[in-house]
This record gives structure tokens, sequence and C-alpha cells, in this order.
């Protein structure tokens, strides 16, 4: 049975003039890996951050986990996790203490966070790095750890902006694999990218040009629409149009 | 409240691994009382001077040799004609230049009545002001010297007692000044930067996304930072007892709870700062030149208020240096109890009250 745990209609933000996002409407359903897609400057992060309450949105509606964005960012907030596109974890802590520092924020249980950070590292390979300064570690662990800080506390959906940035394929292809067990939790997974490979591992993908939604469905029915081979044709025959770059 | 000691240790964390930094918040206190206390004072010691003795006769030499005996005056030069006064002063090295007339002692002796020149160097007014006092009240001494014996028929001899400081310390003003200034640099100054940082770094995003508070977050930034103030100011104190001899004849206890209130301004003012500005350097640098100019230029320790100019004397109102170094110099110095400073202590408290309120009401939940 479907249901929603994200749903935006009509949503907007204008900047001045400047209509970052334009009535966008959408929904995600529980336990979906929702890719929202776009070149840089579509409108993928302010989108995002409204859903998330790090914006205020202009005009629209949005409900996330079944609040509000404009009245209940609160509540929104104990309910998502959130990994930002420039890598967030405190470097000069070491990894068993970013654990503690971020599961402690959310309000977990000492003991709690004891016994799960120990899976964690076990389950990451990291048992040996516990104590190790996260400036030390390589990039691409620091993104895994980031991810599994970032659903350490159970969120029922977590917000990914541009999780895989500048690593190795290899690296991007475990760093799926932690996606695809956490949405096997039931963790709803909303997650931004241009990286083409990455949207056909998404359930469904939305694809944006300047500010607007311009296709919404599973990989397999875009490239059946589009009569393409692959997601980068599709996006290509999209974003041609595009009169913006970068943001 | 787990939040909050959990945030704080983390806090705790970046303190002690940056070593450096944390060098420089312990020791910059020491290096600047004592450099404040030592190598700046108002005393002028040993200025060299020069002598045209025209007279050379026995009261001449009498007070040449006690200015040169004093631990002020160096006599450097004897002149030999009024050309060489120039010429003695253009060198720079002669702070002043005693002129005997001829027949000094004659004169003295028969009319009652002698003259002595002092030409002072004022290219530096405040020397000169007090070098050409140091040497007026040696020539008095010699003149009392010489009345013992013969009284005057009227005498008016003004008994003069330093209190507070007997000595004439200038440490006495640079302790209080140097404890403010420090204070004010390094609470906000750390308090800005750990926030600014959080935004550089990016971990703002999401903390601000997170459940945490703003007040908890503000509250877990700015206590370890009044913490280690604290520690600044038990520093500074034990340098002036100890090396420089300042003596607390106050009350400790009061003194350390004004001083919690101040770095409680400092820090206010830290996280006003922090609202505006987003990279480090920025907050660095406002808290140094925003915070230091107006600590040292209106804060009463390096220049007299009460000789600046009117516009400039109502400014130094708002600046809270002026009134935490009124409260320690009474404190400290005077040792007066609460009774004497509440107005300072009032007006402080309403100055964190209000910088308080503006980083409250600025401090933005959302991106944009």
């Amino acid at each position: 049975m479907r249901e929603a745990v994200i749903t935006a209609n009509k949503l907007t933000k204008k900047f001045g003039d400047f209509i970052a996002t334009n009535e966008v409407s959408f929904e995600v359903d529980k336990g979906e890996i929702f890719g929202f897609l776009g070149a840089n400057g579509a409108g993928k992060t302010t989108a995002m951050r409204m859903l998330c309450g790090l914006s205020m949105p202009s005009s629209g509606s949005a409900t996330v986990a079944g609040f509000d964005v404009y009245k209940q960012t609160e509540k929104i907030k104990q309910n998502i996790g959130y990994m930002s596109q420039k890598f967030s974890l405190y470097e000069d802590l070491t990894v068993s203490e970013n654990i503690r520092f971020y599961a402690g924020i959310y309000g977990m249980a000492r003991q709690a966070i004891k016994e799960k950070t120990a899976q964690l590292l076990n389950q990451l390979n990291l048992t040996p790095e516990a104590n190790t300064l996260v400036k030390a570690l390589p990039l691409g662990w620091k993104q895994k750890l980031a991810f599994s800080v970032a659903i350490f506390h159970e969120p029922k959906i977590v917000f990914l902006d541009e999780p895989t940035g500048g690593v190795d394929p290899i690296t991007r292809r475990e760093f799926w694999n932690l996606i695809y067990r956490a949405a096997e939790r039931g963790i709803t997974i909303f997650v931004t990218t241009h990286y083409m490979d990455e949207a056909e591992y998404c359930n469904r993908v939305s694809i944006m040009v300047d500010g607007k939604i311009e296709a919404l469905d599973t990989p397999r029915n875009l490239k059946k629409t589009f009569n393409a081979t692959s997601m980068d044709e599709v996006f290509l025959q999209l974003a041609r149009g595009a009169k913006r770059s970068d943001d | 409240m787990k939040q909050f000691l959990i945030f704080v240790q983390k806090e705790f964390y970046h303190i002690f691994r940056d070593r450096k930094s944390l060098l420089i918040i312990i020791l910059m206190p020491i290096v600047q009382i004592i450099l404040f206390g030592f190598a700046l004072t108002n005393e002028i010691k040993d200025s060299d001077i020069a002598v045209l003795d025209e007279s050379k006769d026995v009261a001449t030499a009498e007070i040449i040799h006690r200015l040169d005996a004093s631990r002020y005056f160096n006599v450097a030069r004897y002149l030999h004609s009024q050309v060489d006064i120039e010429a003695a002063f253009k060198t720079g090295k002669i702070r002043l230049v005693v002129i005997f007339q001829n027949k000094f002692r004659e004169n003295l002796l028969h009319t009652n009545h002698a003259q002595i020149q002092l030409l002072a160097d004022a290219t530096d007014p405040n020397t000169a002001t007090t070098v050409t006092n140091y040497a007026t009240s040696i020539i008095r001494d010699y003149q009392n010297d010489l009345t013992t014996n013969t009284p005057l028929p009227y005498q008016i001899e003004p008994q003069v007692r330093m209190l507070y400081n007997p000595q004439l310390k200038g440490a006495y003003t640079f302790v209080p000044g140097v404890m403010a200034m420090i204070l004010i640099i390094i609470s906000a100054m750390m308090t800005s930067v750990s926030i600014v940082r959080e935004k550089e770094i990016n971990t703002m995003e999401v903390l601000l996304v997170s459940p945490l508070k703003p007040l908890l977050f503000i509250l877990s930034k700015a206590i370890p930072y009044m913490f280690l103030s604290l520690v600044n100011v038990s520093t500074i104190l034990i340098v002036s007892v100890t090396l420089l001899e300042v003596p607390i004849n106050g009350n400790l206890l009061l003194l350390m709870g004004e001083a919690l209130l101040f770095i409680t301004t400092a820090v206010s003012l830290g996280l006003m700062i922090s609202n505006v500005t987003s990279s480090q350097q920025t907050a660095q640098m406002i808290s140094l030149l925003g915070l230091m100019l107006p600590t040292l230029l209106l804060g009463g320790f390096m220049f007299p208020i009460e000789s600046m100019p009117k516009p400039l004397q109502v400014m130094s109102n708002i600046v809270p240096s002026k009134w935490f170094f009124i409260i320690v110099k009474d404190v400290m110095i005077k040792g007066l109890g609460f009774k004497m400073i509440w107005k300072e202590t009032l007006i402080l408290f309403g100055m964190t009250l209000f910088f308080l309120a503006i980083s409250f009401s600025k401090f933005k939940t959302r991106l944009a």
C-alpha cells in the first residue's frame, strides 16, 4: 500500500525577482528512494531546504512526515536526517566522538548510542579507526560515515544533498549499498544528484529544469517515454532547453 | 540537559585539540600584563638633561648635584653659551635644559630672589610636563632646606599623600585596564569564531536541521568560553599580585563576580558578531578592531576621559570596558564594596541584556 511521507503542492521559492523553485508538486512514498535530479542551479537544493525547514517557502504547501513545513518545522526536524553537499562532520573529533555528538543532539540515550556505535563501526569496517580523528580518513570513508551518522537516530526520512560529490565510482557504489540497506529498513531516501548513473539506482526520479519539474517517473518509464537508452540521454533531452547554468 | 552536556563536551574537544590557539589564549594575558606592567609605565626615569651655568657658584653646584643624583635625571651635558641650547635639543636626547643666570647665589642672598630657567622639549607634551614637574620639585626641596634655618614670615607647606597608590605605580591602572581589554577581546573573539566556524565547515546546516534548540546552541557555545575567560582572570590576578605587587584590597569574590558579568557582556558581543559574519577571519577582525580600539581609546585607562572633547566623553559611555575598568579599580585598588559600584554593575548588566536580546532575535534558524 502506498503511503506518502512527503507531499509538495505548487511549492515555490523566490529570491527577489529570481524564482529558484517554481510551483513544484510531487509525492514521495514511504521506503522509496526518490532521486531529485537537475543541473547545477536548477533549484534542487532550494526545494530540499524548504522541505527540511531550512528555508521558508514563498508560496505553495508541503508536508514532511505528516507535518507542515510552515508551522511544524520542529516536529519535522525530529523525524528527518540530513546530509549536506559539503561534508559535515567535525574534523578535529574522532569517529566515535562525531557519532556520539550527533546522536546526543537527537536525544538518544547513552547506552543505546554505545551499542549502536559498535554495531555501525563493525558494519563499516571502521572499528580500528574508532579513535582516529575524522580529518585523517579518506573522503569516501568520511562520506559513508556522514551518511551513517545522518540515519543513526533512525529518522523516517533522510535528505541527501549531492552526497557522492568528488568520490570514485567504487566508493559511490558502496555508498549506494548503504542507501539500499537503509531503504530496506523502511527509511525513505530523498537524494539530489547530478550523476545520471546514480539516477538508475532510484525507484523514481524527478528531473528539474530551471526551477520546474519537467519529468517524474521510474527510470525505466522515463527512458521509454523519451525513447532513450540511458538516463543520461533523458536528461540531455530535457536539459538542453535550460537557460540557467551554475548558481 | 543531556544535549547541552554533549555539546559543551564537544566544544572542549575543539578547544583542547587546537593546542596553538589554546596556548595563545592562556599565555596572552600573562604576556600582556607583564608588558603593560613593566614596559609601559607613566614614570619617566633617567632623562638626559643639559645645564647652562653662567654663575658657577656653590648654590648652582648644589642644585645640579641634586638633579643629577635623583633617579629622574642624568646630567649629560654642560653647555657654555645660549647658542649651545638649540644644538643640545637637536640631538634629540636632551629632554630638559636648566639655565642659571649670572650671579645666582648673590641674587639669592642679597635680593632673596633668583631665577632658574627650565627649557623642555615639548614635542611630547606629557613628558615635558612631567619632567619640568620633577625638576621644579627638586629645586623647591633645595629652597626649603635653605629656609629651615631662617624661617620666612609666611609659609604654606602642602602635605601631599598619594592615597591607594602611594608609590605612584603605573601598574595600578594598567592591571584593571589590561584585564578589561583581554577579557573583552578573548571572550568575544573565541565565541564569535567558534560559531562562525560551524557556518564555514557547514556543520551549522546539519545542526539547524536537527532538533537542537537555538537557546541551547547559544548557551553551549558561550559557557566553555566563559569558563576559559575565568581562568584568564585568575592568571591576570595571580601575575598582578605576585609579579607587579598590585594588591587586591577588596573582596575577591565580588571581584570575580563582576569579572563574570563582564565576561558575559563580552560573550554576548561575540554572539552578536557571529550573527553578522560568515567567515572566521571577518569575525576575528571585527572582534579585534571593533572591540580593542574603543577599549584602548575610550576605556579610560590609556587616556583620561575627563580631558576628552564632550562628544567623545558621551561616546565613552557605551564602551562596556569603561564601566568594568571603574569597577575593577574601585574593588581591587580602593577596596570598595558593592554599595559603591552598583551603578556601574547595573549599566553592564543592562548592556549585556541588550546585546543578548539582539543576538537572540537575529539568530537565524533558517538559511534563507
